[in-house]
């Protein structure tokens, strides 16, 4: 057993856990916080997909000690004050989830995609990038309507700022 | 707020919980004292259980149970059903071997359960099952259905010589064969339709409890149909009666067919957690999904399609070995019978037909319903026959087609179904219409200058869906009818409760059933509340598959509030004292038509709850239910053309264009619809171009995990082009025909009509990999 402590959507939290907790067991039965999901055993799916630091981790594939002293945001932690997140908005509004086992790590994943290209995003590079989650409900054609939609809400509001 | 009616593309109102991370799916529920179940499961395709030593396993930490199939079977739980009798064309029934939750003496795939150990945790489970010793005699296996049926294979039931399970036939032989044997051209093609696994992205999962003060169980399970896992837990595995059972399917991520089925880990978590008196959760991972979940697919076809001098068909002769894997799924025996060949006519008049079906036993993983089920194999064989066909007559493939459409309905075709209606014509000019099929030659030039092949493929599918009429399918064998329920609350402020016995786990009900009453009752979709998925609240219903949530579980809720807006006008008359014929609802008010007398909705639900003043004799409340059961089978049928561009160096297939052209009848949410529409595409390209399941002769699975069975991802597929055309349906009051399954059936012979246009070749396998494409187009330049 290990103590691992870091902040998860904010709020600083410390458990004891066997070495070999993965940091989605961590956050779904330690934290319960089942917003994160689990859709496979070999790292591909990206149902799993959190921030640590900022940066999208496939949690699956992370161990909880490995995460110990970081900021690590989930789906849960992502809108604040009540209000989407631009990302959020723009799945509901371009239908892009279905039954939404996907929807939280394809969520983290598009946030990472558009805070690394901005507004310079087109069709292929979001294909590309999204390489790393699975989807089998929506053919993943009003996700990236999704992402592209939200890359320009996010590029606007952060122009106005 | 306004009214978001029917055919209006309303945003879903039940995303905010999913976007926000607030779904709650099996896997997410906690109890009190839950323990963690993990299963020992066969590593062979078919051995014989000599011995299983569990002390190890029981004397680990945190282990609670080791419980294993002979527990099982002396506890009297019963052995798993295929609920839909086939009989063989000699008349006799079909032959279901004995299919226990656990084995107890033959394992029969890999990946069978014969132990479970319960733990406090998921890794102290993981790690005593590692402990379970399990002493097996290795028997021959067989993977290959051709080879099945050899004699001198080995055999996996007793009951089931050859591993026969029938030999079923629908059609009149003798009438076709004669029209094949007087036919001025035969098209005779082996098709294989190739073995997919469903792997809707949550994994399977169960969790029960038992409530030995009330001697009361509770499952939640992913689920598409709960209603129907109780009937059978109850009436066939003998876990408890009905009446001390509650099945709740809460949230579930995607089903495509594989959540119909009670399986083998739901029994036994139930009959554990009874018999340790304590919670038991168990969840799948990936690869025990391959290794469980029901496949789909896998039939081997010869087929002969027979025109006369004008290229008018006049018979079409079909043989077609259906691999069921190791045991009868549910509804295993109906899939390659009643769903696929009753749908071999197409969008043709094809006035002989005659199909031949084996059912046969494998040692691999059961095969049952996947999305389209049937319907994509029929429309596969009869797509590649015509694109053949024409390319063997030097015709355009679209003019082939027309010449041989159905333009008049309804439309017996010889093999039962009744096409109510259609126009097929339609669906293809719009299809042709959006790819600018006029300029391909152009677009084929330019790919040819770059040194790439390219081309285009057209496939016209009909699917039979709203799945069913009870009377129907009763006298074809099922053992269930397959009608719908709902009952409409409404609450003495105005807002309402639907109850419904469909199940949406992607499909948007909670917003498209909300538009149907807000439509009806003139009140906005947020007072509207869809309630499903729990035998306790909901009286019964049959689930969500076959695209009948649309045609069926909708016709039963209008149902049920036409019964409410009767009682409701009869109310608002006595009240405002006018003629119940005169009364109106809309847009929230109850009105006197033709003067300005009104109330508003909430008033009328208010007097029905109050009961101070209701016409004589009435009974207070305002709650109605009703059952719906189809007087037929609907029909969705479209076009569908695919553009393809092949690399010759690497094989590589890119889906340039996607067109679809679908009638659905009437649209509830075009948003919605189109959604459903490109996920089954995708599914489509993926059997195609992507998805192949390999066994090796032994049995062992190579396809059981994500690096392995290639899942369509974003890179490969294109965005997709959806129209629409509309003929309403006549058999339901919404006109609604079901759009759930279509993309999944038309599009896979679009795409491989497309690649053999490229590649010159008519001959390729699905999935048509880089691999195969590239050995097609050399072993063609080779040959000239
Ligand atoms: S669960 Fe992490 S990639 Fe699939
Ligand atoms: S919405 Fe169901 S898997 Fe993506």
């Amino acid at each position: 057993m290990t103590t691992v402590s870091m902040t998860v959507n904010g709020k600083t939290v410390s458990a004891d856990v066997e070495d070999r907790t993965l940091l989605v067991s961590f956050l779904r039965e330690t934290l319960g916080l089942t917003g994160t999901h689990v859709g496979c055993d070999t790292s591909q799916c990206g149902a799993c997909v959190v921030h640590i630091d900022g940066r999208a981790v496939k949690s699956c594939t992370t161990l909880a000690v490995q995460a110990a002293g970081t900021a690590v945001t989930t789906i849960e932690g992502l809108s604040s004050g009540g209000e989407l997140h631009p990302v959020q908005a723009a799945f509901r509004d371009n239908h892009g989830l279905q039954c939404g086992f996907c929807t939280p790590g394809m969520i983290m994943t598009s946030v990472d995609i558009i805070n690394r290209h901005g507004a310079h995003l087109d069709e292929a590079t979001v294909r590309h990038e999204l390489e790393g989650n699975i989807c089998r409900c929506t053919g993943y054609h009003n996700i990236v309507k999704s992402v592209l939609d939200a890359a320009g809400r996010m590029t606007t509001s952060a122009a106005a700022e | 707020m306004g009214v978001e009616g029917i055919g209006q593309s309303v945003v879903r109102k039940e995303d905010k919980r999913f976007i926000t991370g607030k779904g709650k799916y099996t896997d997410d529920i906690k109890l009190q004292g839950l323990t963690q179940a993990h299963f020992v499961r066969s590593p062979h395709a078919h051995a014989r259980i000599k011995s299983i030593d569990t002390s190890a396993a029981k004397a680990m930490p945190g282990v609670v149970a080791v419980l294993t199939g002979s527990e099982l079977v002396g506890d009297k739980i019963g052995n798993l059903i295929c609920g839909w009798m086939v009989h063989s064309k000699d008349g006799s029934p079909m032959k279901m071997g004995a299919f226990p939750a656990m084995a107890n003496e033959t394992v029969r795939w890999v990946g069978q359960a014969v132990a479970v150990v319960i733990a406090e945790t998921k890794n102290l489970a993981r790690d005593a099952a590692e402990a379970v010793v399990v002493d097996y005699e290795e028997l021959q296996a067989v993977v290959d259905v051709r080879e099945a049926v050899k004699p001198g294979a080995p055999q996996l039931h007793p009951e089931a010589a050859n591993n026969t399970i029938y030999q079923w036939s629908i059609g009149d032989q003798s009438a076709t064969d004669a029209a094949i044997a007087g036919a001025a051209h035969v098209v005779t093609m082996d098709i294989m339709n190739n073995r997919l696994v469903p792997n809707p992205m949550e994994p399977r999962s169960a969790v029960a409890q038992y409530d030995s003060a009330d001697d009361h169980l509770t499952l939640w399970t992913t689920s598409q149909n709960p209603h129907v896992a109780r009937l059978l837990l109850s009436a066939f595995y003998n876990i408890a009666p009905e009446n001390k059972l509650r099945v709740i399917a809460p949230d579930v991520g995607g089903g495509f067919g594989a959540k119909i089925y009670v399986y083998p880990e739901e029994i036994v978590c139930l009959w554990a957690a009874r018999k340790i008196d304590r919670p038991v959760k168990w969840t799948a991972d990936r690869s025990e999904a391959f290794l469980t979940d029901a496949h789909g697919r896998d039939h081997v076809s010869k087929a002969e399609l027979a025109f006369d001098a004008d290229h008018k068909i006049i018979g079409l002769r079909v043989h077609t070995y259906a691999n069921f894997g190791a045991y009868m799924s549910l509804f295993s025996s109906s899939v390659p019978t009643y769903l696929y060949a009753t749908l071999l006519s197409g969008q043709y008049n094809i006035p002989n037909i005659y199909c031949e079906v084996d059912g046969v036993y494998t040692n691999t993983v059961p095969v049952d319903a996947y999305r389209g089920a049937g319907r994509p194999e029929a429309a596969f064989l009869i797509e590649r026959l015509m694109e053949t066909a024409a390319r063997q007559f030097g015709m355009s493939p679209a003019d082939l087609r027309r010449k041989n459409f159905i333009t008049q309905f309804p439309h017996q075709t010889p093999v039962i179904m009744t096409y109510d209606t259609g126009d097929f014509n339609a669906s293809l000019d719009a299809a042709m219409k959006a790819i600018d099929y006029a300029g391909f030659p152009a677009r084929k030039a330019a790919s040819a200058a770059k040194g790439k092949l390219r081309g285009i493929g057209i496939s016209c599918y009909i699917e039979a869906c709203g799945i069913a009429p009870s009377k129907a399918v009763g006298s074809l064998g099922a053992g269930v009818g397959l009608w719908e329920s709902a009952e409409v609350r409404v609450n003495p402020v105005g807002t309402v409760e639907v109850l419904t016995g469909s199940h949406s786990h992607g499909q948007g009900h909670e917003t498209t059933f909300a538009q149907l009453i807000s439509t009806r009752l003139g009140v906005g979709i947020d007072t509207v509340q869809i309630i499903h998925g729990d035998t306790d609240k909901v009286q019964f219903g049959m689930g969500t598959y076959g695209s009948r949530s649309g045609a069926v579980g909708m016709s039963a809720i209008l149902k049920a509030v036409e019964k409410v807006e009767a009682k409701a006008r009869k109310i608002a008359a006595h009240l405002m004292e006018a003629a119940e014929g005169d009364i109106v609802i809309e847009g929230g008010e109850v009105k006197v038509a033709g003067t300005d007398k009104k109330m508003p909705w909430a008033l009328v639900a208010l007097a029905a709850y109050t009961g101070h003043n209701l016409p004589d004799g009435m009974e207070p409340g305002l709650k109605e239910g009703a059952f719906y059961d189809p007087t037929n089978f609907t029909f969705p049928a479209g076009s569908y053309i695919a553009e393809v561009e092949i690399d010759p160096d690497t094989g590589k297939t890119t889906v340039c264009n996607f067109t679809a052209a679908d009638d659905f009848g009437n649209l509830m949410n075009p948003m919605i619809v189109e959604g459903q529409v490109h996920g089954g595409i995708a599914q489509g390209i993926g059997q195609a171009l992507l998805e192949g399941t390999v066994y090796t002769g032994d049995g062992q699975l190579l396809t059981a995990s994500y690096m392995d069975y290639a899942m369509p991802r974003a890179d490969d597929l294109p965005s997709f082009d959806i129209h629409h055309t509309c003929t309403p349906c006549p058999g339901n009051p919404l006109g609604i025909k079901g759009c759930g399954e279509a993309g999944a059936i038309g599009s896979p012979p679009a795409i491989i009509n497309a690649i053999t246009d490229a590649l010159g070749h008519n001959h390729i396998e699905m999935p048509a990999t880089p691999d195969r494409v590239w050995h097609a187009i050399h072993s063609r330049m080779a040959a000239e």
